[in-house]
């Protein structure tokens, strides 16, 4: 099986947006471009999401990089449990579900044994950095060669709102009533920062859905994440940052004005380490031998 | 390891036949001969944890399985391990994992995982005493583990119950086969005994031959997308997973009873027990028959599915049975359910790593005859002064 790894845009004319299909269309300089459509990937359905939810943008984020990447078709994906356990029914690629935080841990096992599948997993904060700690850390370390897309929205949403080990300092969930009280409570963790700090993560970045130009950002790094397991980079971790209305008990609008506020403000947004990136250029020179042999 | 020498004797007389069968055995630890029974069984990945006593298995994989381009990871725990299997499982690989007690334990979440998704795997336990961390000495004290219930929910795996280090060679194919034929994990049960002794062994391997599946995770090119869950949270479709999964179950029940027996055509009385104390008891056996006491015994070779039947039928015609364990008594309530006081069921069990002695066995033997015959007089008796 070959997968495909040129990103660069199809045939002129055939427009790379994201919904575009990578096929070569007739050029016709009058006819209305499409800037704008529902990747094939994502399923054409009512969401279970609440109102206002970020799930449903990193999902459609994922299904237009996996497009673009011509991914669809490899893809072996993992679902976590939590409120993204439904996962499979809005991406239509081969999905396991994984008991709860061990996502990382069955994504070994495809890796181990499909080399040529795109493997991905999809988890949110309660599953990945509380009871899943064991198992992304170690995946990150072994260097794991697969695509971890991590939701973080401060919480855990599908049993009820309780406190997660992400839940700002202060912030009131159903399991910390009257706020989460550092001295007996702790520290909200900063998961892809410590992940970052291992040799066999490739790529570790924290993007956020609450605005549009956040959007693209996050957009971008996921597809960088999906790239470095195409380069076989390693373990590739993007953290998104993401709203709960229902369960921060806030409107919509006011929980993206809270995620671009507190929330970026405990998790800062950016790419945390790209080990595949090209280093600067004056280091390369200093670090570069001469050619033995000069050109005349 | 050296290739089997059985293939110079093909057309040879008698005596080389016995020569080649003599060069073919070798001498090999109970943990190292079911980790290349299972490899020569086409095992494609093997995932685990250390754990004595069962680290040898782990060391054996860890050498041989990436020699041949298959995969071995240790993980970072026994959860790690199981997880890893369930995602290699559910791309249509043949996976094991192995470990002992505790460990096990950490296994449940994920066996319930796989057996709640169809999701075929081989579990080898090497039973070390508990209960908690207990000690590395060998037991059975995981029957009810591993044929009650393990993880959560309502299912069962079959249980594969090896008394001999050659029969736990052959019993990894059987679970090979028996996991893809259904659909299911598969436990192959022994004790820290079996897993440490040194025994000659046949190199004979099995490979079950592969089956092509319509459920498998290989990405969705030219067909529509697969999922392997175990979730429905709509209840009728539920409970049609868990009936689907219960007529699977008694198909298995119907279909794939082990047992051996010894000596039981004239046996006035059955021993019952499987594993390394199936060993014991079959000496005990040999030490009563000598004595002209008539001994046989009975030993289940699949612990789920339980052979009932057979040791009902067994106990219409008995005076007794004597159900020896390494444990404080688990396989001794499936022998009394299935033999439903149709006669007397006596236990003899050590804890703690101990094994009992043939002594041992035959004094709790010699205590169940001597009841069953007081009984019989009292009966007698009673009948005689009635009349």
């Amino acid at each position: 099986m070959t997968v495909h790894r040129d990103t660069r845009a199809a045939p002129a004319g055939s427009a790379p947006s994201s919904a575009t299909p990578a096929v070569a269309h007739p050029v016709d300089p009058h006819a209305p471009r499409l800037v704008y459509a529902r990747p094939e990937v994502l399923v054409d359905r009512s969401t279970h999401y609440c109102p206002g939810c970020g799930h449903g943008v990193v999902h459609r984020l994922l299904a237009e990089v996996l497009t673009e990447l011509y991914l669809p078709a490899h893809t072996i994906a993992v679902a976590p449990v939590g409120c993204a356990v439904f996962a499979y029914d809005y991406l239509s690629v081969d999905f396991v579900e994984a008991p709860h935080g061990r996502a990382p841990a069955v994504a070994t096992g495809i890796r181990r044994v499909r080399p040529e599948a795109f493997v991905l997993t999809y988890q949110g904060d309660g599953d990945l950095a509380a009871i899943g700690t064991a198992e992304i850390v170690h995946a990150a370390a072994r260097g794991e060669n697969i695509t971890a897309i991590f939701v973080n929205n401060g919480i855990y949403g599908m049993t009820g709102g309780q406190m997660a080990p992400t839940t700002l300092v202060g912030q009131k969930t159903t399991s910390s009533p009257s706020g989460r009280e550092a001295a007996s409570m702790g520290y909200p963790i900063r998961i892809t920062e410590m992940l970052a700090q291992l040799e066999g993560v490739g790529y570790a970045a924290r993007g956020s859905v609450a605005d549009a130009g956040q959007i693209g950002k996050l957009k971008a790094m996921i597809k960088r994440a999906c790239q470095i397991q195409l380069a076989h980079g390693g373990f590739a971790l993007v953290e998104a940052l993401s709203n709960c209305p229902v369960g921060w008990g806030m409107t919509p609008r006011e929980s993206l004005e809270h995620l671009r506020g507190p929330v970026a403000q405990a998790y800062p947004l950016g790419v945390i380490v790209d080990r595949l990136a090209a280093p600067p250029k004056d280091t390369f020179a200093e670090t570069c031998p001469a050619p033995a042999h000069p050109e005349a | 390891m050296t290739a089997p020498h059985a293939a110079h004797a093909a057309n040879a007389g008698r005596h080389s036949d016995r020569e080649a069968a003599r060069r073919s055995r070798v001498l090999m630890k109970g943990n190292e001969a079911i980790a290349e029974a299972a490899i020569q069984a086409g095992c494609d990945a093997y995932f685990g944890y250390p754990i004595t006593p069962q680290a040898e298995l782990l060391e054996w994989m860890a050498r041989r399985m990436p020699e041949l381009g298959r995969a071995f990871v240790q993980a970072e725990s026994e959860l790690g391990a199981i997880n890893m299997a369930l995602g290699a499982a559910a791309t249509g690989a043949r996976v094991m994992v192995s470990s002992s007690s505790p460990g096990i334990s950490l296994m449940a979440e994920g066996m319930s995982y796989m057996a709640g998704s169809g999701t075929p795997m081989v579990l080898v336990n090497i039973m070390r005493a508990g209960p908690g961390l207990g000690s590395i000495g060998p037991s059975q004290s995981d029957y009810f583990q591993a044929t009650k219930g393990h993880g959560h929910g309502d299912y069962r795996v079959p249980v594969l119950a090896p008394a001999s280090i050659s029969e736990a060679m052959e019993l990894m194919a059987t679970a090979f086969e028996l996991a893809e034929r259904y659909r299911t994990p598969v436990m192959v049960v022994a004790d820290g005994i079996m897993g440490q002794a040194m025994e000659p062994v046949e190199l004979k391997f099995r490979c079950p031959e592969r089956r092509t599946f319509d459920w498998v995770l290989t990405g969705a090119a030219g067909r529509p997308a697969r999922i392997v869950r175990s979730i429905d949270l709509q209840p009728e479709l539920l409970e049609k997973r868990n009936l689907d999964l219960q007529h699977k179950y008694a198909e298995i029940a119907r279909r794939e009873v082990r047992w051996s027996g010894y000596l039981l055509d004239d046996a006035e009385y059955v021993l019952v027990a499987y594993g390394t104390a199936a060993r014991v008891a079959r000496s005990a056996v040999d030490k009563a028959r000598a004595k002209g006491v008539k001994v046989g015994l009975f030993r289940p070779i699949t612990l789920w599915p339980f052979p009932s039947r057979e040791l009902a039928r067994l106990a219409g015609r008995t005076h007794g049975m004597l159900t020896v364990e390494l444990s404080s008594g688990q396989m001794v309530e499936d022998v009394r359910l299935a033999v439903e006081g149709r006669c007397p069921i006596a236990f003899h069990g050590r804890m703690g790593g101990l094994v009992p002695t043939p002594d041992e066995v035959l004094g709790a033997l010699k205590a169940l005859r001597g009841k069953v015959e007081r009984t019989r007089h009292a009966h007698a008796a009673k009948e005689g002064g009635e009349k």
